[in-house]
């Protein structure tokens, strides 16, 4: 199941949720919204999402996940709102008996649905100003409030590589 | 013949048009083609957005109908 949440995430929770007598294997990834980016200081993060959308496109990722690899299941969580420095903002787990292709569709998840979702966020910096960052190139659009310079602000990775499916590099 | 159109925007969309939602009359046929004609490339060039008609992902060629919502989508940025 893929879920937009309005409220933290309870990762103790949608752990236990995938808990199975044929799992053998439990990955997650979690990303959390760290205080720096691009060498500017990072103090709030919003999120927002076209949740029908969000949410359609989330299951037709998982969906294609449980089609590609051997696992028993998947479930993604993304938070919308304001959040702060260290906030869970997207959390995917995926159990299999065995643990390669647990660790092969998390890694899966994570990267579609930062590539395909239909989630924007929005930075703030310590001197005030915010701005969209575009997801095409990972950068702040243009800020308002205060200097206009900085790049995306969560996990860090490198822009994905297209793959088998439609995404495209960040 | 002029055709209504329920535009919604998010995030950048909505700052860039000041607004969240929109309805307009057009007589144009495709969702790009509503695009050129609210101006909206010189802010976003259309190469990397997608569109959704009636919440769901479209062609930017597909034929807009009367009373479709229509969401210019920009690059996600979430995760």
């Amino acid at each position: 199941m893929f879920e937009i949440a309005t409220e933290p995430i309870e990762p103790a929770a949608c752990r236990r949720a995938l808990a199975a007598d044929a799992v053998g294997a439990f990955v997650a990834f979690e990303g959390w919204v760290r205080d720096h980016n691009g060498g500017r200081a990072v103090t709030l993060l919003e999120y927002e999402a076209y949740a029908v959308l969000a949410v359609s496109e989330g299951e037709r990722i998982l969906a294609e996940a449980a089609e590609r690899f051997e696992v028993e299941a998947v479930h993604a969580v993304h938070r919308t709102g304001r959040l702060a420095v260290g906030d869970l903002a997207v959390w995917v787990g995926v159990t299999a008996a065995h643990r390669a292709p647990a660790f092969e569709a998390c890694r899966y998840v994570i990267d579609e649905v930062k590539a395909r979702v239909p989630i924007w966020k929005r930075e703030h910096y310590a001197d005030g100003a915010s701005g969209w960052v575009d997801g095409a190139t990972g950068a702040p659009g243009p800020s308002t409030g205060g200097p206009s310079t900085g790049g995306p602000s969560t996990d860090g990775e490198p822009p994905a590589s297209p793959g088998p499916s439609s995404a495209r590099p960040r | 013949m002029d055709k209504r159109v329920d535009i919604h925007h998010f995030g950048p969309f909505r700052d860039a048009r000041g607004c969240s939602d929109e309805a307009v009359s057009t007589k144009v046929a495709t969702p790009r083609e509503l695009y050129a004609e609210l101006g909206l490339e010189a802010a976003f060039p259309l190469s990397g957005l997608r569109v959704a008609v009636n919440d769901a992902f479209a062609a930017w060629d597909a034929l807009l109908a009367d009373g479709d919502r229509v969401v210019f989508v920009a690059p996600s940025s979430g995760g």
